[in-house]
């Protein structure tokens, strides 16, 4: 029996046993019998003293190719447990994850109040800042400086709910529409250029009905200055509906009526519910006005302080419950107001 | 303005089909709203040419075996009569009576045709089939108006005029498309048949036929046979009358009749319809006055005398003031003036001589008399828009022609036309600058008269500028930009170019208030509650409801025509409305976290308008987390939950540092002992910014959830806007942090707050952060005793602290907590 012969038997049993080793214990152990300093490789390496000089180095190597085997194999099982391990641990932690998971609580703007962003967000990237004036107003800023008389058959667009005041004092109502800061914000301005839009709540005398609310948020544009004209009005109104509705809309201004525009629009956008065929909600025409429009009247600009023979500008107003509602599919506007969760956490 | 086209047809030949012309119309600021088919290709019930047909009703003759039918021979235009077996209740009459010397007309369908039933309810359309009925063949009908979608009458056939040529198909003669445009308060010329004609005619490049009407005058002079005195003409800027005698009154003829029918309007007599046909044709309303009941034949206009009263046609009697305007008789008042007639100088079946008027009225009167006694109509809807002031004489050459033919009277020679207020046609000088500085195109002088001379201005042009004579039909006409109005609309809106704003942008204005409201949002929706926006009205039933202290009317604005007293006062606090929403929703789920920014409106002494301040109001219910499987969901939202967001607030605008909260215990909406009053600032600068904390429980009652824990804060937005402080940094520290932990044993009647404010007190420079993590009351402490623990932080920026630095402060801080409150240390 050689050394050789010892070895060779010891690694085949050394081997097969860590086969056999399922923990990391079991491991060990056998790193203790066969590699420690009382293991079965350091009792055979004993033996070596007894070999004659010439066959010493030969034995040498193979003493040392059998320890890095089993170092190696070691190693390997080492892994192959650790691994094993891991398995059983990831087994055990397995979640269901089918089951519902733990949502943030977050809270939602109202649909309005994101409309109103998406607006001013693109109007403010075109340069139009932001300006508010007051929601009671007196008839001559709602009506009077936007070229509406008392008694102007105009007045019949706008149902207006008046404040109790005393006889004989001035009347006042609350905004039918966002225009009278067209008034105020040119007062503001003047003579200097403007850019502003202006978002609020308005009110209407009106029946509450599934279409039409006493009070909604209305945003009106106005740009005041020196070479501002009627296709500036169209460029910029055209921008803006792609930036919402996406670049390939198809859009349509077509003559409209306003006391405090002239000329005055109304600006169509392709019904994008039944891509322009006609459907219920386009009643049937195949194009959604969006907003009116026009240029400032003169009589307007000069009531705003400018002289209309220098300087022109435009104006536009939306209504962004309608823009929502369409946006949505929104059936009732009465939802709005409502405070209604059911209703407010569809959106955003 | 409803439009039938045939009528439209008189006065401009229609060249394009009738979709493609409604779209040029609504793309020139004539609104074409709706577009109604009769009978015509396109209609709901089209009339087959070949199977609906004018029929002549030759002899009826009763039916061999039914009392309740008879067989009628029908001419239709084929070699012999065709029997159709009907029921017809108003074809008895002619039963048995042999041939007819004056067969009646109707409409024959024969076999094929598809009708409407006329037995079933609604409109249902059936093919008509031959059948026999009681032994006879059956296989055409004679067609009643339901049984053609004329209307909804089917107690007897259609009798048609007995002119109506027999074998024409149906379609030609009665087919029609009447299109609807919705008149804008400044297209006053779209309210007449011409007016759309000479619009028609401009947008299509067809000839306009103006109206030429042929008078007869064969009467006597008016002069001395009539009188009219103006006595307001500053109201009355024209009147015209003529005189016609010896008019029979009776129907109008059947086709007038129809167009008034298909315009909207009643068909009455052959005055009152004849007076109706030419508003509608031409814009001009007019009355008839019945000559014999008007004393003297004298008209006058005036204002009423306070106390005089007036029963128009309508049946109604109308108190009157001095600020109606009347047509009078010298025993009184006759007509309110372009609003309505009265009832005693009514055309009757017995009149036979009338005064016809065609007048001017000043808009502003009109409009207010037509508002006030809720009398609008057709006549006071034109006269507030303004009429053309040309108008009066061609109205009347209408109606004498009219009533000439119809009416079969005689027209006295010449008509008495007093014009207080001549027309002048305003000159406007446009160049093609303007026209360029307001629409971004550029025309020629030449260009500019060839879009404005079809719609009747006329033009002068120059070399660089066309001067144009505003026609008395376009009175809305005034200025330069008027002018370029009407460009825009006949070059087309949609072919004028897309440009960018070239001009100067203005100046940026900084606007932080927008900014940090926009933010305030922001936080909130990221704290997991969601924006409401409420109703800006309330009452005091809503208000009271919450605040009964705070529901005094005489401190609101209110509505002077609210809809509903539900919405009747402009809200002093979003709390009311935002609470009634919270609640509502209590309905459908436990939990509900809403938050509401939005204006409040307070009266100012002495000022017209109200302040309107922004608010923010929150108003929160339920468990704390939405049950799930994770949460049991059955910790209630409370008061520090309320706290902690507002916290939260002011910590993001960097004043929490410069915020207390004092105990709210006398405000009727809180529950006494869990409601706090949030002051920023100190001394004189301190600042009460809003009230929070839990419902009472009495306000839970009135809203009809006793019981329910309800938390509610309103704080004033701008002041919490106005304190935020701009965000430093502050140097990080490489050196570690040592930590202390303290529990302070003091009086349980001890806020916190002083705890915390004492700690810091003695803490010195090196404590960087303070943090309660236990509150504790019980065994082993008296019951008069809690206990606070904090966690303390200490850092020097410089070194790591030794135990004996921290050793110190900690004996510092205890000794002080001792000093001052009579406080111990927990060990």
């Amino acid at each position: 029996m050689s050394i050789g012969d010892d070895l060779q038997r010891l690694r085949a049993q050394a081997v097969s046993q860590l086969d056999a080793a399922h923990d990391s214990a079991a491991l060990a152990e056998w790193k203790g019998r066969y590699l420690g300093k009382q293991g079965e490789l350091a009792r055979l390496s004993r033996g070596l003293g007894a070999l004659a000089p010439a066959e010493r180095p030969a034995a040498g190597q193979q003493f040392n190719a059998t320890r890095s085997a089993l170092e190696e194999a070691l190693a390997i099982a080492e892994q192959r447990v650790k691994h094993a391990a891991q398995h059983d641990a990831f087994e055990a932690e397995a979640l269901d994850i089918t089951l519902p998971g733990r949502q943030p609580a977050l809270g939602r703007l109202h649909p309005s109040t994101q409309t109103l962003r998406s607006i001013a967000a693109v109007f403010g990237e075109m340069g139009f800042q932001i300006w508010e004036s007051p929601e009671v107003e007196t008839d001559a800023f709602n009506f009077g400086l936007l070229n509406m008389p008392a008694d102007h058959p105009a007045r019949d667009m706008w149902d207006t709910f008046y404040l109790d005041t005393p006889p004989g004092s001035e009347r006042v109502l609350l905004r039918t529409h966002t225009s009278p800061g067209q008034i105020h914000a040119m007062r503001h301005h003047a003579p200097h250029p403007i850019r502003v839009i202006l978002p609020g709540k308005c009110y209407r005398y009106e029946q509450i009905t599934a279409r039409h609310e006493m009070q909604f948020h209305q945003v009106e544009g106005l740009a005041v200055g020196e070479r501002i004209s009627l296709a500036d009005l169209k460029g910029t109104l055209v921008g803006f509906a792609r930036r919402l509705y996406g670049q390939a809309v198809r859009t349509r201004f077509r003559g409209s009526y306003f006391p405090f525009t002239e000329p005055s629009v109304e600006f169509d956008i392709e019904c994008f519910l039944c891509g322009g065929d006609g459907c219920r909600v386009c009643k049937h025409s195949g194009w959604l006005e969006i907003l009116g429009a026009g240029m400032v009247h003169p009589n307007v600009l000069r009531n705003g302080g400018y002289d209309p023979a220098r300087v022109s500008g435009f104006a536009f107003g939306m209504g962004p419950e309608r823009i929502a509602m369409l946006r949505y599919g929104i059936d009732d506007i009465r939802w709005f107001f409502s405070g209604d969760e059911r209703f407010l956490q569809q959106f955003g | 303005m409803r439009v039938p086209l045939s009528w439209l047809n008189e006065y401009v030949t229609i060249t394009l089909g009738v979709d493609e012309l409604a779209e040029r119309l609504t793309m020139a600021g004539l609104e074409v709203s709706a577009i109604e088919r009769i009978g015509v290709a396109g209609a709901e019930l089209p009339w087959a040419r070949d199977t609906v047909l004018i029929g002549a009703i030759l002899e009826v003759r009763p039916h061999p075996n039914a009392d309740r039918l008879v067989l009628a021979d029908v001419d239709y235009g084929a070699a012999t009569p065709h029997t159709v077996v009907t029921g017809a209740p108003n074809l008895f009459a002619y039963r048995g009576l042999g041939r007819l010397a004056e067969p009646p007309k109707s409409v024959f369908a024969r076999e094929g045709a598809e009708l409407y039933d006329g037995h079933a309810a609604g409109r249902v359309k059936v093919r008509l089939r031959g059948r026999p009925v009681r032994g006879v063949m059956s296989d055409a009908m004679l067609c009643s108006e339901k049984e053609l979608g004329l209307s909804d009458d089917h107690a007897g056939i259609l009798f048609l005029p007995a002119d109506a040529p027999v074998g024409m198909p149906l379609v030609d003669y009665l087919g029609e498309t009447v299109i609807e445009i919705d008149v804008l308060p400044n297209t006053a010329r779209a309210l007449s048949i011409v007016g759309v004609a000479r619009e028609v005619a401009a947008l299509t490049g067809a000839a306009f036929r103006p109206p030429l009407p042929a008078v007869t005058a064969a009467g006597a002079p008016v002069d001395g046979r009539a009188r009219v005195t103006v006595e307001r003409p500053d109201l009355c800027p024209r009147f015209s009358l003529t005189l016609v005698e010896g008019v029979t009154i009776g129907p109008a003829p059947f086709w007038m009749q129809r167009r008034l029918t298909l315009a909207g309007m009643r068909p009455i007599n052959n005055v009152v319809d004849i007076s109706n046909y030419v508003m509608l044709e031409l814009g001009q309303p007019s009355h008839t006055f019945d000559a014999d009941r008007v004393a003297d034949r004298h008209l006058i206009v005036r204002c009423a005398d306070d106390g005089e009263q007036l029963t128009t046609l309508d049946g109604r009697t109308h108190a009157l003031t001095p600020d109606r305007l009347l047509v009078c008789d010298p025993a009184g008042p006759l007509a309110l003036a372009g609003v309505m007639g009265g009832a005693s100088s009514e055309v009757s079946d017995s009149t036979t001589c009338l005064l016809v008027e065609a007048a001017l009225w000043e808009p502003t009167t009109i409009r207010r008399t037509a508002a006030q006694l809720r009398l609008r109509s057709e006549a006071s809807r034109r006269f507030e828009r303004g009429i053309d002031p040309a108008a009066p004489p061609l109205a009347q050459c209408r109606l004498l022609e009219l009533l000439a033919q119809y009416a079969g009277g005689t027209a006295a020679h010449g008509m008495i036309d007093l014009v207080a207020q001549p027309w002048q046609a305003p000159t406007i000088i446009l160049t093609p600058t303007e026209v360029t500085r307001l629409l971004g195109i550029t025309l020629t002088p030449a260009a500019i008269a060839g879009y404005l001379q079809p719609l009747g201005f006329g033009c002068t042009v120059g070399d660089d500028a066309v001067q144009v004579q505003v026609p008395s039909a376009r009175h809305d006409v005034g200025l330069a930009a008027d002018l370029c109005e009407e460009i825009a609309r006949m070059v087309g809106f949609d072919h004028i170019p897309l440009t960018t704003l070239s001009d100067a942008l203005p100046e940026q204005i900084a606007n932080p208030v927008l900014e940090l409201e926009q933010r305030t949002r922001d936080l909130l929706v990221g704290s997991g509650i969601d924006e409401a926006i409420t109703y800006s009205l309330t009452s005091m039933a809503e208000v009271a409801r919450l605040a009964p202290h705070q529901a005094d009317a005489a401190g609101y604005l209110r509505l002077a025509n609210p809809l509903s007293s539900e919405r009747e006062y402009l809200r002093r606090s979003l709390l009311p409305t935002l609470l009634t929403a919270l609640v509502q929703n209590m309905r459908e789920r436990e939990r509900t976290l809403l938050f509401e920014i939005g204006r409040v409106y307070l009266p100012r002494a002495g000022q017209t308008l109200p302040d309107e301040p922004r608010r923010l109001a929150l108003a929160l219910t339920g468990a704390r987390e939405a049950r799930s499987w994770h949460h049991a969901g059955d910790q209630a939202l409370g008061f520090f939950d309320l706290k902690g967001i507002i916290e939260a607030l002011l910590d993001r605008s960097n004043a929490l540092g410069r915020a207390r909260f004092v105990a709210l215990r006398d405000d009727p909406r809180f529950h006494p002992g869990r409601a706090a009053t949030l002051v920023i600032g100190a001394g004189a600068d301190a600042r009460t910014v809003g009230q929070f904390g839990e419902l009472h429980p009495a306000v839970a009652e009135r809203f009809d959830v006793p019981g329910s824990r309800i938390l509610i804060a309103e704080l004033e937005l701008d002041a919490v806007i106005a304190a935020t402080a701009p965000t430093r940094y502050r140097t990080i520290s490489r050196v570690p942090a040592t930590t202390q932990d303290l529990a302070v044993i003091i009086s349980r009647d001890l806020p916190a707050e002083q705890v915390e404010r004492t700690i810091r007190k003695y803490a010195g420079g090196m404590l960087e952060s303070l943090t309660l993590f236990d509150v504790y009351q019980g065994p082993p402490l008296d019951v008069r005793q809690r206990s606070l623990a904090y966690r303390l932080a200490f850092r020097a920026p410089d070194r790591t602290l030794a135990d004996a630095d921290l050793a110190n402060v900690r004996a510092k801080i205890i000794r002080g907590l001792a000093f001052d409150l009579q406080a111990t240390i927990r060990a």
